[in-house]
């Protein structure tokens, strides 16, 4: 099982490796959405400081939403999921791997974008661990949440307007936490960050519970 | 249990002709009982309980709002029970009679989902509109940025996204098993919504019912016993939508069945003639 969880992960990276769509298509639209949110808030510096971990996060949701519509758009062309599982390989395998395929595209996304905040909003880290704990809980939950939408509406003709609609609200849990987490880290507020993020982890536990149920019924009849 | 046989798609599709109502004589009965006890309800909210020393006649409102975010909590949690049901029901490996029986089973457990998740809409949007109404009154306006406030439109967002991945065209089957699935997904949100106002502390009023043992009560009294009774009313009323929803998308798979029957007859008829 794990072996075939790291094919099909390595098969999505090698086809992101050759295409890099992260690296030139959504990377670049995270960093704009982080830039389209200074011209929203006028540049103010003492808002985007006091924001920029509720921005990271959605801007990173972005990020999510588009890498979960192209890990299943590669698979919707020519009938590869079908040749997938033609090849002997079981659902829950195949919605791992491509799930852990999008969740080390998204930390890249991360790292990009919190390079962006740094840079562009010039906040100060507090607490690097808080944000590295989070950031991957956080990433993990997008991937999984957004793996299992990807799957729930392949093939689908409405998929391209249906997935955000789906996915932005049932990942809101994670972004709530996430700002949390990250506006302790980066100074702005005198939360419970690490409660904060325990509940990310209660979340991404839950999706990793959700999806051992549903890689079978939602890959079957993709 | 044993389980009666499926009539033939034939037979089903002249049923289907024929239907042209959901009511039956139950229904009809708690259909009367639902309106009589909406009017003891408005009785009682809008004359016999007093105004609120703080509030004032403002309060009323709570006897919609509250039962009606408690009658889609229900809602939502019926969907996620009857969606895990419909998941259990079409795993792999079910064949045979077997698999024939549980089909039927997973699609009335579909269509309870369905229709649960329209009355965990319905009743949210309720809730949200009176809300509002009561923000503008105590708070001076139809909307904060509160965490239960927010939380539930996100929740009301992801079950309207639930009704609209169920009306997508497709298989039956697999569109049974994607609702399934995005709603034990959407299910999480709900303790979030639940347990968000003591996370947040932020504007809005504390529970007003504290059901743990030897917990506070808000409200007491008059107060107290209306809005128990509203909550019964809700679900009495809830329970009778429900039932005729529940009706309709049967009627609508059998008007599908039918559809595709005719057209098959329709073909067939061609080929014996082309002969």
């Amino acid at each position: 099982m794990w072996r075939e969880i790291w094919l099909v992960c390595r098969k999505d990276l090698t086809i992101e490796w050759r295409a890099r769509v992260t690296l030139v298509q959504i990377v670049p639209t995270v960093l704009l959405v982080l830039v389209v949110f200074a011209f929203a808030l006028d540049a103010n510096p003492s808002l985007l400081g006091a924001g920029a971990g509720g921005l990271f996060w959605v801007a990173v949701l972005f990020g999510a939403v588009l890498g979960a519509k192209r890990s299943f758009d590669i698979e919707a062309e020519g009938g590869n999921l079908d040749a997938l599982r033609l090849g002997g390989l079981v659902p829950a395998a195949i919605l791992w791997g491509k799930a852990a395929a999008l969740a080390l595209q998204l930390v890249l996304v991360g790292v990009f974008a919190a390079a962006g905040l740094l840079v562009l909003y010039s906040v100060t880290v507090h607490d690097w661990l808080l944000i590295v704990v989070a950031g991957l809980c956080g990433m993990a939950a997008f991937a999984i949440c957004g793996t299992l939408y990807g799957a729930m509406t392949v093939g689908l003709r409405s998929a391209d307007t249906l997935l955000p609609l789906l996915l932005i609200p049932v990942a809101a849990p994670v972004l709530l936490a996430g700002t949390r987490a990250f506006d302790v880290a980066l100074g702005t507020s005198a939360d419970q960050g690490w409660s904060w993020t325990a509940l990310l982890a209660v979340v991404l536990v839950t999706y990793i519970a959700v999806g051992w149920a549903a890689a079978g019924p939602l890959l079957e009849d993709a | 249990m044993i389980e009666t046989p499926e009539p033939d798609l034939r037979q089903q599709a002249q049923r289907a002709g024929s239907l042209s109502m959901t009511g039956s004589v139950a229904t009809r009965v708690l259909g009367v009982v639902a309106i009589a006890a909406v009017g003891v309800m408005a009785l009682l909210a809008l004359w016999i309980s007093p105004p609120d020393a703080v509030q004032g006649d403002s309060v009323r409102l709570m006897y919609v709002h509250v039962p009606s975010i408690w009658v889609a909590y229900g809602g939502f949690v019926l969907t996620a029970f009857a969606s895990a049901r419909v998941l259990w029901r079409t795993r792999s490996g079910a064949g045979g009679t077997h698999g024939v029986i549980a089909d039927r089973q997973a699609r009335r457990w579909d269509r309870v989902a369905g229709a649960a998740a329209e009355l965990g809409v319905l009743f949210t949007a309720l809730t949200l509109v009176t809300g509002s109404l009561w923000g503008k009154v105590t708070w001076g306006t139809y909307w904060q940025w509160d965490a239960r406030l927010t939380t539930t439109v996100l929740l009301f967002v992801t079950y309207l996204g639930y009704l609209a991945l169920r009306r997508l065209p497709a298989e039956s089957r697999a569109r049974a098993r994607r609702s399934a699935v995005m709603a034990l997904i959407a299910v999480v949100n709900l303790p979030i919504v639940h347990y968000s106002v003591d996370w947040w502390r932020t504007l809005h009023q504390e529970a007003s019912l504290n059901l743990e043992p030897g917990g506070d009560r808000n409200i007491t009294g008059e107060m107290y016993w209306t809005l128990l009774y509203s909550w019964a009313t809700f679900t009495v009323v809830a329970l009778w939508i429900g039932i005729h929803r529940y009706r309709v998308l049967r009627l609508e798979e059998l008007a599908e069945e039918a559809s595709l029957e005719e057209l098959l007859a329709q073909r067939r008829d061609e080929q014996a003639a082309g002969r």
